[in-house]
């Protein structure tokens, strides 16, 4: 059976992705948040996943006004890197797994969950900054395949917190009803705390990310209770994507804990953070 | 619109999004290279081409980021339109704020402290 070994949460602010390109990741600026993620890499090494899914916001390359869905799940053999339109390098395409793709939409549906199913996607920062992070080594050959899962987090009315909980529950449900023995990893992208746009642009909020990071650890049902206004007024106008980790942490089923986290002010106008979780079945617990 | 209290802040809705639609959906076309040098062969008729009202247009020729989220922009499309000018989201987090570029750095910088 498939299985989610764990997830990893991480910003996906443009301007990484032009720093990795233009390599300056021990600049004195960048060193503090590249350097935290070594342990994020040895983990994800040792976790040897074959699945990437990919919770993440599109921000005006695949998705425009026209047509907004509030969830969409990639149903792809692959997905395009495409240019944004301020010179952020275009990857490789990035390999998908439509079987499993097909599984998740098949169990999502059946969940009462009624997403929109993308057979040609082209996928942004949101979702190509992570990994590049995280597949620093791949060259452009992506050792794994990648199934993006896209949360409207541009348009209001957005999910709720808690919409976004149950969601994650069903994808986790999904993922690990499916016969292939596959190990998968969750990503959750974007956050944390920043706003771009109106006289509060540059807002950053250190004190609600903390308590965000502490309490989707070990008490992520409390953050539920939160309404889209209270993260709009907490974490800042596009601080909402923090609702794409509430995602990734309900699709962890099992025994949670963290491996590693990190935490730096400020990349661009955000506050970068990476987290990254490993998820044991109940069953493997008990057995060690 | 949902009610909110946030200083600001704007919650782009429904009524922001009709408002804006001609506005987004131009800058939403310069995710391509070849639009983007259309554009700036001819704002004018480029505007024109995707049917931007007089406030959106003026927003536009102006450069203000304020006037074009009160057109209707949602700032991930107006963030291409930025690209054109080479602006970075500092650039237009200064100019927003009524702060110099270095001062807007050290507010997000002072955030962390």
């Amino acid at each position: 059976m498939a299985q989610i070994v764990g997830a990893i949460a991480t910003s996906h602010i443009p301007a990484i992705g032009k720093a990795i390109a233009e390599g300056k990741q021990n600049d004195p600026y960048w060193k503090p948040f590249f350097d935290g993620y070594g342990p994020a890499l040895s983990w994800l090494k040792q976790a040897k996943p074959d699945v990437v899914v990919m919770v993440y916001n599109d921000h005006g390359l695949n998705f425009f006004l026209d047509k907004m869905p509030t969830f969409a799940v990639g149903a792809a053999a692959q997905y395009r890197s495409e240019d944004e339109g301020w010179g952020l390098p275009v990857l490789n395409s990035f390999p998908g797994d439509a079987a499993l793709s097909w599984h998740i939409i098949e169990h999502l549906v059946a969940d009462e969950f009624d997403i929109v199913s993308c057979q040609d996607m082209a996928v942004d920062h949101g979702f190509a900054v992570p990994m590049n992070l995280m597949f620093p080594d791949a060259g452009g050959q992506w050792p794994v395949k990648t199934i993006p899962i896209s949360i409207n987090t541009v348009q209001h009315p957005l999910p709720t917190p808690l919409r976004c909980w149950k969601l994650g529950r069903a994808i986790g449900r999904a993922i690990e009803s499916y016969p292939k023995d596959l190990r998968v990893v969750v990503f959750g992208t974007g956050g944390l705390s920043h706003q771009l746009d109106g006289t509060r642009a540059g807002f950053i909020n250190k004190k609600f990310d903390l308590y965000c990071l502490d309490t989707i650890v070990r008490d992520p049902e409390a953050l539920t209770k939160l309404s889209v206004i209270d993260l709009v007024r907490e974490a800042g106008a596009q601080g909402v994507e923090f609702l794409n980790w509430i995602v990734m942490r309900g699709a962890l089923l099992g025994n949670v804990s963290q491996i590693h986290r990190n935490y730096h002010i400020p990349i661009s106008n955000t506050a970068g953070a990476t987290l990254v979780l490993e998820n044991r079945s109940v069953a493997q617990s008990q057995a060690a | 619109m949902q009610h909110h209290d946030i200083p600001g802040t704007i919650v782009y809705d429904g009524e922001q999004a009709q408002k804006g639609y001609a506005l987004n959906a131009m800058c939403y076309s310069f995710n391509a290279a070849a639009n983007r040098d259309e554009f700036k062969r001819d704002e004018d008729a480029y505007c024109t081409k995707y049917g931007l009202n007089d406030e959106q247009r003026a927003a536009i020729r102006e450069r203000n980021v304020l006037k074009l989220l009160a057109a209707g922009g949602n700032v991930y499309y107006l963030a291409k339109f930025a690209g054109i000018l080479n602006l970075n989201v500092q650039d237009i987090g200064a100019q927003q704020t009524g702060m110099s570029v270095d001062a807007f750095k050290e507010k997000l910088a002072a955030a962390g402290r």
